[in-house]
């Protein structure tokens, strides 16, 4: 008989290449994610909806393979409506955290999945998990992940700030993600985000010509001292890491 | 119990005509005929306080405990059948940890209780066992607060401010109904307690008795602990003395 | 090094993350398949880790360290994270390797402890029992070919008796006055050494204090996955107390003066 190769098999997968992000503020939690999901270099969605409903108030972001964080997403919003269902009431975004890591530790051979869970609970108000790959728990007041977060580190360390409220905690993710998507070709799209307070969620949306702009290369030196040769670098440099 | 004899006592599968289930409320008299047992909810934690019947001075005073520990922060104290209450201890501690472990949080006493009571009332259904000879007050200081229950042999369960089980369980329910739970202290508390247990002992009818105390709360970091040697021989001490002024 | 811009910080090993981190899904060159490949596939490798722990004994006690970062490869993802754990009242454990392996023996080691407290019968376990518990773990798990990836201390001391040992991913143990994991038992061991052995019993708190803490700025200086910022385990007679993170004092003024790579004065 003949077997699969289960690692041919795994790279040939629709992946989250993705830019994902949540943040906590005073009254509640902001989540937001691109929307590209690639096999390969090829776009198979440029409208992926990567936040994904976990319970009432409690949301998470998935990155890495798609088939294997939709199946644990499925999973835990499974045994969270049923604690809900035996304990009469909502379960907390810690408890959600638990059994997602839970799954991700216990399954790590197999899966690739980088999750965020995030959400609002009466014990501890706002919340963020993060979830990396190999199945550890860790909170966070912010929490990036996906390809694209990589290159924003740096941009968020020196800008969040303790405190925000509301709309300072959506710009702060949508500046972030837009940042990300632009270097990194695995994420694009369009922002997607989620505002999950006591009261309510709410979704918000900012389509791919809309997206806040940064610095875009050539045009500012023209703009400054217009250059009349482009500078070609021909030798190799010499790198330090 | 007109229908002693009848033979529809002999089994837990089976009905009488009128709709009871014998072997239960057997079982229930087996409750009644044990030491008294008394759990308190009061103001920042639980008091749990047995009557343990001594049946032979040879035995070891602290021996056959029947204050058990669940969890860190969930204690129970039987009444019935000694052994039947280890066993319920047992499988207590596996709910506990089956809990724990898939969601990695102490477990709320609420949800503890609600799983053993199903399997207490999975032992009324089969001719093939008894149900459990046992009451069993649970208490717990969890995220909810202080929390008591009672687990009775049909598998029903109720929450209560103050709890009593066994031989003098009326007695001990209006002297409950007395107090201020909600205002006492734990330590006020482990002193009424041990009075009320002085007061349901029936000196004519039984043996020797050892009052076991044990407690959850501030006093105790949260941890279900005996209650220290010191106050509970003061308790019992003040106890003592009440009675004999009340006489 | 590698001087292919792909293989820039990523986790130690290569075999792993194929989505994550990189634009790059397929790198040059992915290395001769190993023959044996098949009979170490279940041999998972770290992912999040943490590096170097430090422990020494002193006159009162032991004394672990470690610093509070956890790596994803060379990114400094978790940069306050606690490495140092309480185990009952008179132990402490501290890890270096895998985060979500440390995670999981937490949940293992908070289980077995519930478990005693519930017997009720005045016993605790001591960090002797701990570490041969965590040892037979760890021995198990490397049995089946599935190593949790560890080094780990166990420290503590438990009716007067001092007690500290070593165990790792593959369940080796040793006990020792003065003990490191990871880049720690090249850099800071040696230093530890000389500092400490024969002077176990002399030692106060505050020398000790002050030998790890440099020890911990040597580290800093000179492994890459470390960070600046600490907690140090105490645990004597009182019990075990985690200080809160604190930063490590630095010097680079020496540096401003430093030209070129050779005879450069400019």
């Amino acid at each position: 008989m003949q077997t699969v190769d289960m690692q041919q098999l795994k790279s040939g997968e629709v992946n989250l290449g993705t830019s994902i992000m949540a943040v906590q503020f005073r009254d509640g939690v902001v989540v937001g994610a691109d929307s590209r999901t690639t096999t390969g270099s090829y776009i198979a969605n440029r409208v992926t909806d990567k936040l994904t409903h976990i319970h009432d108030r409690i949301y998470c972001c998935r990155s890495g393979s798609a088939a294997d964080t939709q199946a644990i997403a499925d999973i835990v919003h499974y045994h969270l409506q049923m604690l809900t269902q035996q304990s009469g009431e909502r379960p907390t975004v810690h408890i959600a955290g638990n059994v997602f890591q839970k799954l991700c530790y216990e399954n790590k051979d197999a899966l690739s999945a980088g999750i965020i869970v995030a959400g609002w609970d009466k014990d501890a108000g706002p919340s963020v998990y993060n979830i990396p790959l190999g199945g550890g728990l860790f909170r966070q007041p912010w929490a990036i992940g996906g390809s694209g977060s990589t290159y924003v580190y740096g941009y968020c360390d020196a800008t969040y700030q303790e405190g925000w409220g509301r709309d300072e905690t959506v710009n702060f993710v949508k500046n972030t993600l837009s940042l990300a998507m632009s270097r990194d070709g695995s994420s694009g799209g369009v922002i997607r985000m989620c505002v999950i307070t006591e009261d309510k969620v709410e979704r918000l949306f900012v389509p791919g010509n809309e997206l806040p702009k940064f610095w875009e290369g050539e045009e500012v030196l023209k703009l400054i001292a217009p250059v009349k040769k482009r500078h070609e670098f021909t030798d190799d440099m010499a790198v330090e890491v | 119990m007109t229908s002693i004899g009848t033979g529809y006592d002999l089994s837990a599968s089976t009905y009488s005509p009128d709709g009871r289930i014998f072997q239960v409320e057997y079982a229930n008299k087996t409750v009644e005929n044990s030491g008294t047992v008394i759990g308190l909810r009061v103001k920042d934690g639980i008091i749990l306080a047995v009557e343990k019947l001594v049946h032979s001075k040879l035995l070891v005073p602290e021996s056959n405990r029947r204050i058990l520990t669940v969890d860190r922060h969930i204690g129970m104290a039987t009444s019935g059948l000694l052994a039947d209450g280890r066993h319920l201890a047992n499988r207590a501690r596996d709910e506990a940890y089956n809990y724990r472990e898939m969601y990695r949080e102490s477990p709320p006493l609420k949800e503890v209780v609600q799983r053993l009571g199903l399997y207490v009332q999975a032992y009324t259904l089969y001719s093939s066992v008894r149900p459990f000879g046992v009451s069993t007050i649970f208490g717990a200081v969890d995220k909810t607060g202080p929390a008591l229950f009672i687990v009775e042999p049909s598998g029903i369960s109720y929450g209560y401010h103050g709890a009593a089980i066994g031989k003098g369980r009326q007695i001990a329910k209006t002297e409950l109904e007395k107090l201020k739970l909600a205002e006492l202290s734990m330590r006020e508390a482990v002193f009424e307690a041990a009075r009320i247990i002085h007061l349901v002992h029936d000196d004519s009818k039984e043996k020797e008795f050892q009052l076991e105390l044990s407690w959850i709360g501030e006093e105790t970091k949260g941890l279900h602990l005996p209650v220290p040697k010191d106050l509970c021989e003061e308790a019992d001490r003040k106890a003592r003395e009440a009675l004999e002024t009340f006489e | 090094m590698d001087h292919f811009p792909t293989s820039w910080g990523r986790p130690r090993t290569e075999a792993y993350d194929a989505y994550n981190t990189f634009p790059l899904h397929q790198r040059p060159n992915p290395g001769h398949k190993d023959a044996f490949a098949e009979g170490v596939q279940r041999t998972q490798q770290p992912i999040v880790t943490g590096t170097s722990v430090l422990g020494i004994l002193y006159k009162d006690g032991i004394m672990l360290v470690a610093d509070t970062l956890a790596s994803y490869g060379s990114l400094a993802r978790f940069k306050s994270i606690q490495r140092l754990h309480p185990v009952g009242s008179s132990t402490v454990i501290g890890a270096s390797g895998d985060m979500s392996d440390f995670q999981y023996l937490q949940t293992l080691l908070e289980e077995l402890i519930i478990e005693e407290f519930a017997e009720a019968d005045k016993h605790e376990l001591g960090p002797a029992e701990i570490h041969e518990y965590l040892s037979r773990i760890m021995y198990g798990r490397r049995s089946k070919m599935n190593p949790l990836w560890n080094s780990l201390l166990v420290a503590g001391k438990k009716d007067g008796k001092r007690f500290l040992a070593y165990v790792d991913l593959l369940g080796t143990t040793y006990s020792a006055s003065t003990i490191a994991t990871g880049y720690g038992a090249y850099i800071a061991l040696p230093l530890l050494r000389t500092a400490v052995e024969g002077k176990e019993d002399t030692l106060t708190e505050e020398e000790a204090r002050k030998i790890l803490e440099d020890a911990m700025r040597v580290l800093f200086y000179r492994d890459a996955r470390s960070l600046d910022k600490y907690q140090i385990a105490i645990v004597n007679d009182e019990g075990v107390t985690i200080s809160e993170p604190k930063k490590i004092e630095t010097e680079w003024g020496f540096a401003e003066g430093i030209r070129g790579y050779g005879a450069q004065i400019q």
